[in-house]
């Protein structure tokens, strides 16, 4: 009778294991299907590198390079805030901080990754973007900078929980070696421990960006979205993920648009997939 | 413990038929974003009369409202715009038969920040603005000041009416898109709040937006006829030049309870809460 149940549980959770393998191959096959009927019409090359996005004309204009640019300006944007402030925090609340001091600020981080993303754009949008436009002087504030400062808050929880945990693991013995030896404090962080926990720190900064070009209603609300090729960060910008989320709504199932939607939702799960194994291999090496 | 399931299982059963029930007596209506607010004033009243009626309104955009009409998910799609070719022979192939009724009217008003000294603007002068030609303000008789172009998502009727009329001023043919560089909001409230704080921004919405926190610009079709404020009597008149029908769609001609709404819709009652809502009445 144990017997039997056990077999039971065992194979109940090894189809509970096996059920999140099957969803993603098969919202995989459903993308690629809906997605790859597009290029019947026009070619990836003109689609990738189209500059005019103009969706509903006739004909429809589909080039998405504006777009691709403004997902990549908006998360380096996001990255270059997040990261230093990120790993910084990760350091205090692994090396630095008092035991209570490190549980507080802990608790601050996940709160902060816990606030839903529409808050945040409207947040930011009645506050940062004012700012944004007078500091600068624009003549609008709804630009790709307001983006990545909102994005930043973001990725930071995620960047921060991350490589505090690679510097929690790596080995003690290395930062007493090193203060042994005569190191100060911050030579043992900075040239032992950080090195030592690199690898997680950067898998936890992949991560970050990841959760960044994802990120589709804060940035829908305060980036103008804008289909220009962005020559500066204090322009608006239009992402992909604020394009798919904007039209598909209005795409008629089956026309052209619709597809290139879904040609887009491709290029996004490359672009994240590619994110993601590439923080894996991080995670790995560290082991 | 099974004394339990079965009560569950009860429970949702009756759960359904009474939604089921419901269903029957209710009608679902989708579509233009500018129109949400007459229709939901249409429904508070509507349902105020018809107590077994029920009438759900939900935004989102012309667009979206047809295509969910298409796809059977909707009783009645709002639109502010013409059911495009595409989306009727999309229609047929599904068994659907657009049927469309013309509900009431708008003015759509292209409105700047009071701090802008220009006032008066032909739509040759909106077009060149909103495609791009002309960038800075003093070009129209105002300020040395970049020109910050405000539009709807393309999912919205008011920007393909918009597109369609002022851009390529009725004509087919023509090619004319807004300028890359317009930003493009996700509502007309959006829209409005920008305006309202940004002394370098254009932009456009049904004439019910329009507040003292907005100057509309009065239009002129051309340099020979006179600027025309958006107002409801120069709707009527047809002589504000940016004005456009509002419309329903229906799976073939309305029958009940549909056709109970549209028709309260149409009544003197039903027109007379168009002109509360700042829209235009079509008699």
């Amino acid at each position: 009778m144990r017997k039997v149940k056990e077999f039971i549980i065992e194979k109940l959770i090894l189809l509970c294991g096996l059920a999140s393998i099957f969803f993603v191959l098969l919202i995989f096959l459903f993308l690629l299907k809906e997605g790859l009927s597009l290029f019947k019409i026009i070619s990836p090359f003109k689609f990738l590198l189209g500059d005019k996005w103009y969706p509903i004309s006739e004909p429809a204009r589909l080039g998405i390079l504006p777009l691709i640019l403004g997902s990549v300006v908006v998360t380096v944007g996001a990255a270059v805030i997040s990261i230093p402030i990120g790993v910084g925090a990760a350091l205090y609340i692994a090396e630095v901080a008092p035991l209570k001091l490190k549980e507080v600020l802990k608790a601050g981080i996940e709160l902060l990754a816990a606030i839903p993303s529409v808050v945040l754009g409207f947040i930011g949008m009645v506050t940062l973007v004012p700012w944004v436009k007078t500091l600068f002087k624009l003549p609008t504030g709804l630009t790709a900078l307001s983006g990545s400062i909102m994005l930043a808050f973001m990725a930071m929880p995620t960047i921060v929980s991350i490589a505090e945990d690679a510097l929690y693991s790596a080995p003690k013995t290395y930062k007493e070696g090193a203060l042994a030896l005569g190191a100060t404090r911050w030579q043992a962080i900075w040239r032992v421990m950080l090195p030592a926990a690199s690898s997680g720190i950067l898998a936890a900064v992949m991560l970050g960006i990841g959760r960044v070009i994802g990120e589709t209603m804060a940035v829908m609300m305060i980036t103008g979205n804008a289909a220009v090729i962005p020559t500066s960060i204090l322009q608006p910008v239009r992402t992909l993920t604020a394009t798919i989320a904007a039209e598909m709504g209005e795409a008629v199932v089956g026309s052209e648009h619709y597809f290139a939607l879904f040609a887009i939702g491709i290029v996004l799960f490359a672009i994240s997939f590619a994110i993601n194994v590439t923080a894996d291999m991080f995670l790995h090496k560290r082991r | 413990m099974i004394k339990k399931i079965i009560l569950f299982l009860l429970f949702t059963m009756y759960v359904s038929f009474a939604s089921a029930a419901a269903g029957r007596n209710s009608v679902q209506i989708k579509g233009s974003d500018t129109m949400v607010n007459l229709v939901q004033a249409w429904a508070e009243q509507y349902m105020e009369l018809n107590p077994e009626g029920f009438v759900a309104v939900t935004g989102g955009g012309s667009g979206t409202g047809l295509s969910s009409l298409i796809s059977g998910t909707c009783d009645i799609a709002m639109s502010s715009r013409n059911i495009k070719g595409k989306e009727v022979a999309l229609a047929k192939q599904r068994g659907v038969e657009p049927f469309e009724l013309k509900v009431a009217l708008d003015g759509l008003a292209v409105v700047v920040n009071p701090e802008n000294p220009v006032s008066n603007l032909t739509i040759e002068q909106l077009a060149d603005i909103f495609t791009g030609r002309i960038t800075n303000w003093k070009e129209v008789g105002g300020k040395d000041k970049k020109i910050v172009l405000l539009s709807r998502e393309v999912n919205s009727g008011t920007h393909v009416y918009f597109k369609e009329h002022v851009l390529r001023k009725n004509d087919p043919a023509s090619q004319e898109e807004f300028a890359p560089s317009a930003l493009m909001l996700p509502s007309s409230q959006a829209i409005a709040d920008e305006v309202a704080q940004n002394s370098g921004a254009i932009g456009y919405y049904g004439m019910g937006y329009i507040s003292d926190k907005h100057k509309a610009i009065h239009v002129a079709l051309d340099g020979a006829s006179g600027f025309i404020a958006p107002t409801i009597e120069n709707v009527v008149s047809g002589n504000y030049p940016i004005s456009r029908p509002l419309f329903f769609y229906t799976n073939g001609e309305p029958k009940d309870p549909v056709k109970k709404f549209v028709d309260f819709a149409l009544s003197k009652e039903g027109q007379e809460i168009v002109v509360k809502t700042d829209f235009v009445p079509i008699k």
